[in-house]
Parts: structure tokens; C-alpha cells; sequence
């Protein structure tokens, strides 16, 4: 259908742009233009008390400046990756084989099960971070106690620490909020798998067994090559989220980062060099560099799972 | 669209058996033990995601003191009210707290509720030019981190004047881009474009037909978007944590991180607090799980 000039006085033909136009009003001002914004901001030096007239220019310095003489940011990247790496991966390798499992061994139980392992996602991670700092805590917690008890188990009694351990210490806080990150997402990553193991036909699985496979065998000669395409889109929202970690470690280390800044994400740091330093320009460097980084890393997964083959 | 077609042809030519049983064949030669096993492993796993809430319940009816004692309490106890009177001694703007986040949530819910289903009507049936990269562009949006423009967000803010102020958790997320997706996605499926083309040549005006034809058709979906839009701001933490300053304006997540460092900790109430901050969402989740669970996971099926 052909659009002519005078055709726009009847509303029929504007009407449709008016319908679609809150979202880029509001995402022109409020999403748009503060990272362009924060483009510029990220080469100039500023102190925000003293108005926009007193920005400065001073090209690549910030990024120098993170990249070169910021330890902490090094630190905290370093942080950010491990955190990425060990809350994200047991997720997918825990949420495939448990999805298949779901999907063949459940019946009318499934809709319970899965809205059992889903129920984290939904629910504040401020809240349920403070409460497992409580089940965290060194002398009381209930993961220390439920270990204590586990000692006198056969053969899992062997692997159990022999006295309590202080989750605040730097040696254990990655391990604690890797499992509060694990435990809130794996359900969303299970549930992804379970719908895209939904759509594989029945007689492709069929004719797996007429091939004599058994259960496990169609699980990884059938199922996993056919999951491909949804774990390359649930790796990747995994990695752009764990790359920007925040809530889970800012409220389960108070804040702070823990001891020697064992928890403090890249996020948390920018958002320190921000707001606690009023360095705005170094932050949105960060930013930007973070940015970056999460690109990269798309990016290798794209080449390592998004083939088309 | 790509993968359900690759999925057909993957599927050999062989002669299809006929199931007579929900469960495959060789479940049952399988060795039963096995099997069991992997109920427990599950059934486990269940109780892991559950225990957390769990204790949050359990210790928000207990005393600190009986919190500290060894072993912990694994049962309720009797403490409640005197967890919620400490949670307001030392957070004595709650219920306002508790208050700002329900209007917040509301607020945005509406809007979203009206723009996204607003644009995902023009978007699923009407004809207009540049209407694929449009929605094309609304949908990469939702690939940018927020952190990015966190900094900047708040200097935008500050310069509005709304540093401080609800507007400023209302008014940018008014019209998410997965919003508009869904409804896209919903409105495409249950709305006849014949139903439209009629109304309008009785004479029906564009917004008219929206309102009065399209909004009555899409109750389920804007169930769906309202539960999710309402969770994800009560959630919200990060935006309130930049933006509001006073401990009587803060929103839940806000209020409950201050119980953090406060002397001596207080769990009991902090578990309390969390309660009252998580019970809100149980009940939905409740009522709607799997409308939430297909709502949520629509965008990630479909594409």
C-alpha cells in the first residue's frame, strides 16, 4: 500500500505512529540519551558540584586511567568472571538434564515442579539475599549447622569441613553468592529448556528408540544437538547477566565488597567509583569497558554455540 | 521460526510407532532404582528452592535469641508481632515504604498496561511504513545493559528535578519493550483483522476501535503483563537505590537493605521485613504461576 501526502489527513494513516510513539519518547529520553551521554561523559573529568561548565576534555584518560592504575577495577573484573563462570555454568549443566528428566518422567506433577524450581526468579533479591545472609553466618547459620550434621554421614561425612565456616571470609564469599545466583536462576534456565524439549517432535524420539537408545543415549545423541539453539540463547542471557552482577553481591556483602573485596563485582565497583568517589567520568569508563567485555563475550558465544550448522 | 523447521527435518522417515503410554517404552526396562533416584534428586532440589523461604517465615516469628541458639529453630514460633515492632523501631517509615512501593508498581503497571498494548496493536495489525524495523528497533533495545547508562540516568534525574521523586521509577520504564512484544505476540493471535476493518467502516475512529473493540479481546494477555510489570518494579532495586534519598520516600527493597550494619543485627525482623516484602509475590505466583512462567519465557519460545 502506497502512502501519498495528502493522504495523511486522515487520522487512519498518522494513528499508527502516535500508538508506537511513547516508547521512543520515553526511551529517546530516559534510555537513549543518557548513554550517549555517558559516552561523553567517560572523556571529561568532572566534578558534578561544580555545574557542567567545569568539564573538562581529556580524551582517553579515564580508560587509561581505569585500565592502568585502577587495581580494584582488576580486581573486581577478575570477580565478575569467576562469579560469571561458577554460578552460570552448573545452571545450565543442572537445568538441561533436569528438563529432559521433567519432560519424561513427570506427569500431571510437572506444572508443580517446575513452578517449585521457577518461584526464585520471581521474588526480590534484596529480600532474599538478607535472608540468606542469615542462613550464611558463621555461628548459627543454617547451612553451617546442616553441614555439622552431615559430618556423621557415611561417605559424604569425609567431604564435610571440620568446624564452621566464616562465609564472610574472602576464601568463601564468591562460593556463597555463586549458590544464592545459582539457586535464583536455574529455574528460569530449566523452564527455557523444558519448552524449547517441548517442540521436538515425538517421533524424532521414537525413532531413537526403534534404534535401541536408551533413555540416556536419546538424552545425548537426540535431545542435547536439538537443545542447541535455545542454550545458545540462554548462555547468552546468562552472560550478559552475570556480567553485570550487582544486587545478589552488593546486599550479601552489606554493601561493602566482604573482606579484601573478595565479592565485589565489576558493577558494584563502577557503582562505587560513582557514587562513593563522585568520579563520573572514570565510572562511565567502566561502564563503557564492562560493556565491552560483555560484547566480547556474546560474541565467543556466538561462535561457539550460535553456528548455524 | 528457523529451529522449528530444522526440528521437522531432522525427523527421519521412518515409520512412526504408535504410543499407547505417555511414557516412552524403554522407561519401563529401565532399572527402577535409577529411576527413584532421580524422583529423590528432584524431589531435593524442590525442597533446596523452597528451604529459603522457608526459614525466612520460620525466623520471622522468632526472637533473636532463639535465632542465635544452636541448633537454629526449624519450627514457628510465637515472636511475629514483636519482629514487626522492631522492624519499625528501627525502619519507622515502613508501612510508608511499604506504601511508595505498591503505588509504584501500580502506576507503572498502568502505564504499561496502556502504551505497550497501545503499540503492540498498531504493531500486530495495522499497516505503516517502517513498521518491521521499527519493532525491529524496540526489540534491540532490550539487548542494552542497564548499568551502562546508570551514571548518566541519575544526572538526567537530577536535572529534571526528580531526584527524590517516584516519578523518576515511574516514568521511564511507563512503556517496556517487552511489553510491547507480548502484546504484539497476543493481540496478532486473538484479534481478526476482519473485526477491525469492519469497525472501521462503520465509522469507528482508530482509538475508538482500540478501546472498544481490541481491549475487551485482550483481558488474558493484559493479566499476564500486569503480574510481571507489577513483580519486576516491586523488585526493583537499583533504580530506587541511585535515585530516592529519604529513608520516608524509600520503596521495600530500599527500606530492608537499611536493616543491613545496623549494630547489633536483627535478623528476626530482617526476616520479617523480607516476608512482608516476598508474601505479595508468593500469593501471585500463587494464583498465576503458569500464566507468569508463559508469559515470561514468551518472548525466548517464540523467537
Amino acid at each position: 500500500m502506497k502512502t501519498t501526502p495528502s493522504k495523511w489527513s486522515q487520522p487512519r494513516n498518522w494513528a499508527p505512529y502516535v500508538f508506537v510513539s511513547p516508547f521512543f519518547i520515553l526511551f529517546g529520553a530516559f534510555g537513549l540519551f543518557p548513554l550517549v551521554f555517558s559516552i561523553y561523559l567517560s572523556f571529561h573529568t568532572w566534578d558534578p558540584a561544580a555545574g557542567l561548565a567545569a568539564m573538562e576534555w581529556v580524551g582517553f584518560e579515564n580508560y587509561l586511567y581505569a585500565l592502568q592504575s585502577d587495581d580494584w577495577l582488576r580486581a573486581s573484573l577478575y570477580n565478575t568472571f569467576w562469579l560469571a563462570l561458577v554460578s552460570g555454568l552448573p545452571q545450565h549443566l543442572v537445568a538441561m538434564p533436569l528438563a529432559y528428566f521433567l519432560h519424561s518422567a513427570f506427569g500431571r506433577w510437572r506444572n508443580a515442579v517446575v513452578g517449585t524450581y521457577f518461584l526464585p526468579f520471581i521474588t526480590s533479591s534484596v529480600a532474599i539475599s538478607l535472608v540468606f545472609s542469615t542462613l550464611f553466618s558463621k555461628d548459627f547459620g543454617v547451612v553451617n549447622a546442616t553441614l555439622a550434621s552431615l559430618k556423621d554421614a557415611p561417605l559424604l561425612g569425609a567431604l564435610m569441613p571440620a568446624s564452621n565456616i566464616d562465609w564472610a571470609q574472602p576464601q568463601y564469599t564468591k562460593w556463597m553468592i555463586s549458590f544464592v545466583v545459582f539457586w535464583r536462576y536455574v529455574g528460569w534456565n530449566v523452564v527455557l529448556y523444558l519448552s524449547a524439549i517441548q517442540t521436538i517432535p515425538k517421533d524424532v524420539l521414537e525413532a531413537a528408540v526403534m534404534d535401541g537408545a536408551n533413555s540416556w543415549q536419546k538424552f545425548v545423541h537426540v535431545v542435547l544437538p536439538l537443545l542447541k539453539p535455545m542454550a545458545f540463547f540462554a548462555v547468552t542471557l546468562t552472560i550478559i547477566g552475570n556480567l553485570q552482577l550487582f544486587e545478589e553481591p552488593f546486599i550479601l556483602t552489606s554493601g561493602t565488597g566482604g573482606i579484601d573485596q573478595a565479592g565485589k563485582t565489576a558493577a558494584m565497583h563502577m557503582y562505587s567509583v560513582a557514587f562513593t568517589d563522585g568520579d563520573f567520568g572514570t565510572a562511565s569508563a567502566i561502564a563503557w569497558l564492562l560493556f565491552m567485555l560483555i560484547a566480547v563475550a556474546t560474541w565467543l558465544n556466538n561462535r561457539l554455540l550460535g553456528q548455524r550448522d | 521460526m528457523s529451529t522449528s523447521t530444522r526440528f521437522v527435518t531432522a525427523s527421519p522417515a521412518s515409520v512412526p510407532l504408535p504410543s499407547h503410554s505417555p511414557l516412552p517404552a524403554p522407561a519401563k526396562k529401565r532399572p527402577a532404582p535409577l529411576l527413584l533416584l532421580g524422583y529423590a534428586v528432584v524431589l531435593l532440589g524442590g525442597l533446596l528452592m523452597l528451604m529459603p523461604f522457608y526459614f525466612m517465615f520460620v525466623f520471622a516469628t522468632h526472637t533473636n535469641s532463639e535465632i542465635l541458639s544452636v541448633p537454629p529453630p526449624l519450627w514457628f514460633g510465637s515472636a511475629f508481632m514483636d519482629n514487626i515492632a522492631e522492624l519499625l523501631r528501627v525502619l519507622p517509615y515502613f508501612w510508608n515504604n511499604l506504601g511508595w512501593s505498591t503505588y509504584v508498581a501500580l502506576a507503572v503497571t498502568a502505564l504499561n498496561l496502556f502504551f505497550c498494548s497501545l503499540a503492540g496493536y498498531a504493531f500486530a495489525l495495522l499497516d505503516f511504513r517502517g513498521r518491521e524495523r521499527l519493532f525491529g528497533a524496540i526489540m534491540a533495545t532490550m539487548l542494552l545493559p542497564g548499568f551502562v547508562g546508570m551514571v548518566p540516568t541519575v544526572l538526567t534525574m537530577s536535572w529534571l528535578g526528580w531526584m527524590n521523586e517516584h516519578r523518576a521509577l515511574i516514568v521511564p520504564g511507563a512503556c517496556g519493550a517487552l511489553g510491547i512484544f507480548m502484546m504484539r505476540q497476543y493481540i496478532s493471535a486473538a484479534v481478526p483483522k476482519e473485526l477491525i476493518e469492519a469497525a472501521r467502516m462503520d465509522g469507528c475512529g482508530e482509538f475508538g476501535i482500540f478501546v472498544r473493540i481490541v481491549w475487551p479481546l485482550i483481558t488474558p494477555a493484559l493479566g499476564t503483563l500486569g503480574l510481571i510489570t507489577f513483580i519486576s518494579s516491586w523488585n526493583n532495586f537499583m533504580t530506587p537505590l541511585v535515585i530516592l534519598r529519604d529513608m520516608d520516600r524509600y520503596t521495600v527493597p530500599l527500606a530492608l537493605r537499611a536493616l543491613q550494619g545496623t549494630g547489633q543485627t536483627q535478623w528476626g525482623a530482617i526476616c520479617a521485613g523480607a516476608a512482608v516484602a516476598v508474601v505479595p509475590l508468593l500469593i501471585i505466583f500463587a494464583m498465576a504461576s503458569r500464566r507468569l512462567i508463559d508469559g515470561l519465557t514468551a518472548g525466548a519460545v517464540k523467537s
